[in-house]
């Protein structure tokens, strides 16, 4: 007999084994554990497996795969799909920075001027919060549509062609302000408000000092959904962004899915390979999927590092406060 | 974000029946700092949400730009003749109808289903660990599902052409001009992305629920199919029906990026893939027709509306607190 402990709930912690929890009278017979174990490893396979395909394609020879198309076994391994984009690593850069950029100053600002709208709503004894609370919720019920909303964008304001285009439009998600109202009305004692009024503090002092580091657990969660909101952008590009301007990853992914041909548009590229007397031969396939991959790669990075906060967050806004 | 949170809820009025009420310009006075703070706020939503409310009025205007927006001559309803004189008009809706209730119905069965089968797993690092790979199909954006998509299905080089269908001794088929095939390949598609969402989500009020009531019920000598029967599922029905509802709300919204993205958005496929939202982006920035596409925009808009209002009228009945407004 081992060294065993038993947690209140019945975890049984032997050393070297995988948390299990020991049989109970209602818990479900050996052969069904072992059916649902042997579905979600199926299912769970199916959600890695297309992955897969791309990183493997990318990384496979072209030749092999015009000839066997694209394959989990590729005939032969080869790398020059990427040093084909690192030779023309400009136009990835340039949509790499825009990425980058959008999804940092969008998210910042976003929480900020969310959470700047939430703490007056949330605030009992402010006589207007319905009407603002109000004002914010009925965005969520009916909206314009595409067509008014991009003739606002284009000869209303001119953003057409700017960064600042990329960002304005998700800054404020009314669902997220209310999940932070709410938060901000149910978690913060009004006493603490009150006696920061007494000691002199004025509103702003409060919302700083007080209210935004005790909202931090929900500030998380909201900052992360924007950050992914942000990155996996390709609407607003489609849109309001030409071909030849500021295009973040996304959207060169989208064009390089289309034709290939797009990433190649640098000269300089063409110039470097056809200085080495190299034929210009591209090579498409493999080139397509590397494109992929380095599109997947960071958000495969942040899932794996924040993935956990990201169902700790849903449930924690799934259960009322 | 697709999914929305049933428990926001907006029906919270605390006040304590003010019998004063004080004049707006006092309250302004006294909480000036507040109308700063919220100012950023404002002016977004006024530009990026109010404004295009109104301007869904070009759908009843011949837009033409020498004249300017507001200079345009009104037309009525001649726009909305137009649009329901075509075919495509009833193919876009019946799509986007039908597409969305396949999603909202399976979404539902399946995600259900999956949360209880977890909550009965008595490995709990397994448990987790499947729950992590299910969410990952989430954080990919439409893009790249089409590339994932792309590399089952492409014509030439898809695995499914080179290696499934010779294995099977079957013909390649044509996947993007076959327009038969996409109903089953857009619901599974959406499905695998979505699922591991909402499935933490009925899994938070799985695990919401007292245990007191299994213990009850083995003592009872209830199967445990009974106890899914008779206990897990009523008692999460409020949430099941939340979620139901709002995503009825919405079912005149379709998922852009699915239609737009994973079809490669190919013309041949048009009759079983086009749904509203890809209709009004096409005519309007592709073909340059704004009085079709503001109406057809105008009617989802309105229609969604209703609808919207309609859901929130029942989930009220059903249960106050997780009513919208």
């Amino acid at each position: 007999m081992s060294v065993t402990t038993e947690t209140a709930d019945g975890l049984i912690l032997r050393p070297g084994k995988v948390l299990k929890r020991q049989k109970k009278p209602n818990d479900i017979s050996g052969i069904s554990n072992l059916l649902i174990n042997i579905f979600f490893w199926i299912y769970s396979a199916l959600c890695i497996i297309p992955l897969l395909l791309v990183i493997i394609v990318s990384f496979s020879n072209e030749d092999a795969v015009l000839r066997n198309g694209y394959s989990f076994f590729p005939k032969q391994w080869d790398t020059s799909s990427y040093e084909f984009l690192l030779k023309d690593y400009k136009q990835i850069l340039d949509a790499a920075a825009v990425s980058l950029f959008v999804t940092v100053a969008g998210t910042i600002l976003s929480l900020l001027i969310m959470a700047l709208y939430a703490y007056p709503i949330s605030r009992s004894d402010f006589p207007h919060k319905n009407f603002f609370a109000f004002f914010m919720f009925f965005t969520m019920l009916f909206n314009g549509g595409l067509v008014p909303w991009y003739l606002v964008y284009t000869r209303m304001v001119h953003l057409k062609d700017t960064l600042w285009i990329l960002i304005m439009p998700l800054l404020v998600s009314a669902f997220f302000v209310m999940l932070l109202r709410t938060f901000f009305a149910n978690t913060i004692p009004p006493a603490l408000i009150e006696s920061a009024k007494i000691d002199g503090a004025s509103e702003l002092r409060i919302f700083i000092r007080i209210i935004l580091p005790l909202s931090l657990p929900v500030l998380a969660t909201v900052g992360l959904f924007q950050t992914l909101a942000y990155w996996n952008d390709w609407y607003l590009s489609l849109i309001f962004i030409s071909p030849d301007g500021h295009v973040n990853l996304q959207y060169l992914m989208y064009k390089t899915m289309l034709n290939v041909q797009f990433l190649t548009a640098s000269p300089q590229a063409m110039a470097a390979l056809a200085a080495q007397g190299v034929e210009i031969k591209l090579p498409t396939e493999t080139v397509r999927m590397a494109m992929a991959v380095i599109g997947i790669g960071p958000i495969v990075f942040v899932y794996s590092f924040f993935q956990k906060y990201f169902i700790q967050g849903l449930t924690v806004g799934a259960v009322k406060g | 974000m697709s999914a929305s949170n049933p428990s926001v809820s907006l029906s919270k009025a605390n006040n304590a029946g003010r019998t004063i009420k004080p004049s707006i310009w006092r309250v302004m006075r006294k909480y000036w700092v507040f109308y700063v703070m919220m100012l950023p706020a404002i002016v977004v939503l006024v530009i990026n949400n109010y404004i295009p409310m109104f301007g869904t009025l070009i759908a009843f205007k011949d837009v033409n730009y020498q004249k300017g927006i507001w200079g345009s001559d009104w037309v009525g309803f001649s726009n909305f003749k137009y649009l329901f004189s075509t075919e495509t008009a009833w193919i876009i809706t019946r799509n986007t109808l039908l597409y969305n209730t396949a999603f909202i119905v399976l979404t539902l069965v399946i995600s259900v289903a999956f949360a209880i089968m977890f909550n009965e797993m008595r490995n709990r690092l397994l448990s987790k660990f499947h729950q992590s790979a299910m969410f990952l199909p989430y954080f990919l954006s439409w893009v790249v599902v089409s590339y994932l998509v792309y590399g089952f299905l492409s014509n030439e080089h898809g695995f499914i052409n080179q290696t499934v269908l010779p294995f099977l001794g079957l013909k390649p088929i044509e996947w993007y001009s076959q327009s038969q095939y996409w109903p089953i390949i857009l619901v599974v598609v959406k499905i695998w992305k979505e699922i591991g969402y909402t499935t933490v989500i009925y899994m938070a009020a799985i695990i919401g629920i007292d245990h007191e009531y299994y213990e009850a019920a083995l003592i009872d000598g209830a199967s445990k199919w009974q106890q899914i029967r008779k206990i897990t599922i009523p008692l999460i029905s409020p949430v099941i029906i939340v979620m139901t509802l709002l995503q009825i709300g919405r079912i005149f919204n379709a998922d852009f990026g699915l239609f737009f993205q994973v079809t490669r958005n190919a013309g041949a496929l048009y009759s079983t893939t086009q749904v509203i939202d890809t209709y009004v982006y096409q005519t309007f920035l592709a073909i340059g027709d704004i009085g079709m596409s503001s109406a057809a925009g105008l009617v989802q808009s309105v229609v969604g509306f209703t609808l919207i209002y309609l859901s929130n009228l029942a989930v009220r009945r059903i249960s106050k607190d997780d009513a919208l407004f």
